[in-house]
Formats: structure tokens, sequence, C-alpha cells
């Protein structure tokens, strides 16, 4: 445990270099000094942890931008060559990517609303119910902890004709999985099955901090339950709605394993996730491969910007300087 | 904490109870209908009922007798464990400096790591595959353990320094004027403060590694480090003509076990740890 250890010294610095104000100028000179102790201690014990990041995150990000010029097809290496944005061209004019970029769309803004009204739900009951509170919590954190591939497999068997519970009695044995939009839809809907307890569960911190008394005192007022709700409720939750669905949007918009599992993206229900994977693993071009991850991280990069600008400081980035 | 007003009646009872049961069912189906399938026999696999006509545990000594599942499960407990040992022993000493420590670049490196929590994992998979290539990581064990730390740090920190923030430092220092040595301070006072959130953080990182797919699909490409969830994906049945379901069933039923024994025992703890750091309290 030696960063037990380094722990230990780092509370001693800590709690010396306290406010102490008023001192003699020689104490200053001397808590400066256990200032610079601190400032070390503090990145010492964060390079570890910097020193991963920026070697296996940061790096390959500016290496991807790197590939993404390069024509670079490991079926032909003696081909590569610098490109330019020649790549970008490709993948932008071409309909398979514009129609993974739709389906993502179409299944990250789908799930998210859904999941929204859903956890909203979920999160109201697990916060108010009287009866098996317990229960109810451990039985949502199944979803949440179960693994993506697992539950997409139960899904799959559930819709295959034949074999599946749902096939018969909700889709009269057609097979939905080998149809674009019904499959889409399956796919939403493990999606959502999967991803509401933990929307419920963000949520249900935000309910916590909604104060009794000003229910109680809303409800002397006449206020109804939908008024309760969206007048008082909603209003003191609002960070943690959108910290929701923030997370939850990122999330969805990088769909991969239900997808892998429940189409393997046939029938043009690829996601761009999917569709990058292809090129990538089974296609082995690496230039189009690492333009697609770029175009993916800049379409991630605007929807985590327009989260920022349209909630300012509720988004999650905004806390940071707060700790401490 | 009963509702707004009224007193708790029968009929208030039965109509949280309607709904808790409609909750609970919601949750399990999916998995009970997994669980039914790994236990069907070869004939009544097909016959769509929700609950097996006949009982077998064939399905679970057909995976334990084959190397790909034996092999793939070992693979996924040594790298999820190993990722998540390290990940929390990192995160640990970052989120320590980040709740305490006053030290240049700290908000940039919160700002950072939420952008790696955040980011498209996909967008990693190129360069990493083209990189592990070169270095002869490629379907190797550190190969996986190396993008699950880096993943999993921001959670860690993220969590981790929520819980430290809550932390009463000040009985650290009364510790010491009650003649304790800091190491004894540390020991008898801090250490036990902290090993909750430590080890609730550990949880969600585990299953974080346990669950991954992406990376273990387009990182591996033999027996040697392919996890079981990518291995699931690639069985084919022990011949060839054989259909796979009953297999890729009781395997998924192996694989959630840990999961559900971690949400059973550990409910509160995890709950506590996903809401942490979302809600500035």
């Amino acid at each position: 445990m030696s960063h037990a250890v380094n722990a230990d010294t780092a509370g001693t610095a800590g709690s010396d270099a306290g406010p102490t104000p008023g001192l003699s100028p020689k104490a200053k000179a001397a808590l400066s000094e256990g200032k610079k102790a601190e400032r070390r201690l503090g990145l010492l014990l964060c390079a570890p942890a910097i020193l991963i990041m920026a070697a296996v995150a940061g790096w390959p990000i500016v290496y991807s931008l790197w590939l993404s010029l390069q024509r670079y097809d490991l079926k032909f290496p003696d081909r590569t060559e610098f490109v330019g944005l020649e790549n970008y061209v490709t993948v932008l004019s071409n309909p398979y990517w514009w129609n993974a970029m739709w389906v993502t769309v179409l299944i990250t803004v789908v799930s998210v609303a859904v999941e929204l009204v859903l956890g909203m739900a979920l999160a109201l009951i697990m916060h108010r119910t009287l009866v098996g509170r317990g229960i109810v919590r451990t039985s949502t954190l199944i979803p949440y902890g179960i693994v993506t591939v697992v539950a997409a497999f139960s899904w799959r068997y559930a819709w295959t004709p034949g074999t599946g519970y749902l096939a018969e009695t909700v889709a009269g044995g057609d097979p939905v999985l080998t149809e674009k939009i019904p499959a889409i839809m399956v796919v939403t809907l493990a999606e959502i099955w999967k991803t509401t307890p933990f929307m419920a569960l963000l949520l249900m911190a935000g309910l916590a901090l909604v104060p009794d008394d000003l229910l109680k005192a809303a409800a002397m007022d006449g206020a109804s339950a939908w008024q309760r709700f969206t007048k008082v409720m909603v209003p003191v939750m609002k960070p943690a709605i959108l910290v929701a669905l923030l997370f939850r949007t990122l999330d969805a918009f990088r769909i991969f394993d239900n997808l892998f599992v429940l189409t393997a993206g046939s029938q043009g229900t690829s996601s761009v996730s999917m569709l990058t994977y292809n090129n990538l693993i089974k296609g082995l071009n690496l230039g189009i491969g690492s333009t697609m991850s770029v175009l993916i991280f800049i379409a991630v990069a605007i929807i985590a910007f327009v989260f920022v600008k349209l909630f300012g400081t509720a988004a999650p980035g905004g806390d940071g300087g707060g700790r401490r | 904490m009963a509702g707004i007003g009224g007193a708790v009646t029968t009929g208030r009872k039965a109509r949280w109870t309607v709904l808790n049961v409609l909750v609970v069912a919601y949750a399990l189906v999916p998995v009970l209908w997994i669980v039914s399938l790994s236990f069907k026999t070869k004939e009544t696999l097909g016959d769509g009922n929700f609950i097996p006509r006949a009982w077998t545990f064939d399905n679970y000594k057909a995976i334990f007798s084959t190397t790909e599942f034996v092999r793939a499960l070992v693979n996924s407990i040594g790298i999820a464990l190993i990722a998540t040992a390290v990940a929390v022993v990192f995160g640990t000493m970052a989120a320590y400096a980040i709740a305490r420590l006053d030290f240049p670049g700290k908000r940039l490196l919160v700002g950072v790591s939420l952008l790696i929590a955040m980011f498209p994992q996909i967008s990693l998979v190129s360069p990493l595959f083209e990189i592990e290539r070169s270095l002869g990581l490629f379907d190797t064990w550190p190969g996986l353990i190396l993008p699950y730390i880096t993943f999993a740090l921001p959670l860690a920190i993220y969590t981790l320094s929520a819980f430290f923030r809550e932390i009463p430092w000040e009985l650290e220092k009364a510790a010491k004027m009650d003649g304790a040595t800091p190491g004894q301070a540390f020991r008898r006072v801090i250490a036990p403060l902290a090993a909750p959130g430590v080890f609730t953080t550990a949880i969600l990182v585990f299953i974080f590694c346990w669950n991954d797919f992406l990376f273990a699909i387009s990182l591996t490409s033999t027996e040697q480090s392919r996890t079981v969830p990518v291995a699931l994906s690639f069985f084919t049945g022990s011949s060839q003509f054989e259909d796979p379901t009953g297999s890729i069933a009781a395997a998924a039923v192996v694989i959630t076990i840990p999961i559900i024994l971690f949400v059973l025992f550990f409910q509160r703890r995890i709950v506590a740890g996903l809401t942490s750091g979302a809600v500035k309290g």
C-alpha cells in the first residue's frame, strides 16, 4: 500500500499548510515552502493517472488525426501515402456514412427521450415507495450492471421466431430483426431497458434534494400533484436532469454492443461506431476508419458543447473549479 | 416518508405494491429468460416457452468442457481484476490530491478526465489497433488492461473525489493532537472512513471492465486474450451443425453471476457511488 503512505504525508502537508493568517513574515515564508511542497505532492500523486491517460488516450487521438490524412489500407500496405483531406471527402460523400449517422441520431434521440420519462417515473417510485424499497432498488440495478452483450442475446432470442416468447405474442411470428425499422426499434428498446435504471438513479439523487417542506407548502397552497411536480420538483432537479441527459446522450451516441449482437449492422442498421468497426477491423482500412473516428469525435464534441452552452454551469464540466 | 398529506392506508400500500411488482418484472424478465434458455434441453430450446418444459444442466457442462469458454473466463477475470486494482490505486492517489491539495492544473485534470469519460471509445480503437500491433501488445492482456485503466480512471477519480470531499479530515488532526502518530492517524481514523468509497469505486470500475465489448472484440484475435462477452459472440456450438443457443445462454448466465452478487450485497453502495459525483449536494 505505497499510495497509503503517500496519502498520509499528503495529509500532513495539506493540514499544516492550512489557513493560518496573520503570522510573522518568517512563518509566512515557511508557509509558502509548505505550499510548494503541497503543489509538488499534488502533481506527484496525479502523475500516474495523467501519464496513463496521456499515453493511452491523448497520444492515440493525435495519431488518429495523422492516420486520417493517409491512404492506409492494411490489405495494400505499399500504397500508403499522404492524401490530405481525401478520406474526409470519401466518407462525407458516402451514403452509408450518412445512413449510419441518421440511425445513430434516431436511436440516441428516441432512447434518451423515452428514458427521461421512464427514468423519472422509476425515480419517483424508488424515492417514494412505501413498501419494499430495497427490493425495487436492487432489481433495478440488475439492468444497469448486466453485461450488455448478455442482455442483447436475451432480446435476440426473445424476438427470434421459433425460440422467443416475444416473437409469437408481440410480433405475430415475423422475423423483426431482419427488417430495418422494426430492427432499429428492437435495438432502441434493448438500449432503453438497459440504461433507464442509470437515468433513474441520477434523477433520484436530484429528487433527494427537493425539500419536503417545500412540497408540503405547495400542497397546502392547493397545488395539484402535477403542479407540484412541474413547478417545484423539476426546477430544483434541473441540474440533475441535465447531467443525466448529457451522460446518456453521449453514451447512447456510441451504441455498439446491442447492435452488434442484435443485427450486426445488417439491413442498413449500422450505427457510426458499427460502421467504423467494420471498416477498421473487418476491412482493415486504417485511413478510412481513423477518418470516421475523428468525425465521431467531432460529433460528440459538438453535442457536449451544445449541452454546456445551453445549460452553462449546470453541466458537469462546470463544477470542476468548485471541488476542494 | 409518507406522501404529502393523508395516512398510509391499505389502498395506498396495495397501489405501491402493484407498481413495485411492475418495476421488478421489468428488470428481471429478460434475465430470467436467458436463465430459462440455459436450462432448456436441446429438444425444447426452440419451443418459445418462457419456463423450460424439461430441465437440464447439459449446457453448463458443455461450456465448461471447452477451452474456448474456460480460457475466456480466466481472461475476463484476470483482466478485469488487474485493471480494477491499478485504476483504483492511481485513482485514489489522484482523487486525494484533487479533493485535498492545491496544485496547478487541477481544473484541467478534472476537465480532461471528464472528457475521456464521455469520449466515444470507437475513436480510440483505430489508433490503438495500429499502435498495439506495432508494439506487440495486440491480442495480449496488457493490450486490454491499458485501455480499461484509461477509461476507468476518470470514473474512479470522479467518484472517489466526491467521496473524499465528504470525509471529516479534521478528525486526523484531532487524533494527532491526542498523541497518535501520523501512521496511526491514517490507519485508525482516515483509512476506515475512506475504505467504503474506495470499495464502492472498485465495484463500479470492475463492472465497467467486465462489461466491455468494443475494445475486447477489436484488440484481440485469439483465445489467448478474448474475454467472455467476445467469446460469446463467436460461439458456434461444439460441432459445426449444432445450434449454439444453449451454450450462449449458459455462458451468459455464468458471467451475470458476479453482477447479481454485487447488486444483492452492495446495492446501497452502488447507488451511492453512481450518484455521488453526479449532483452537487
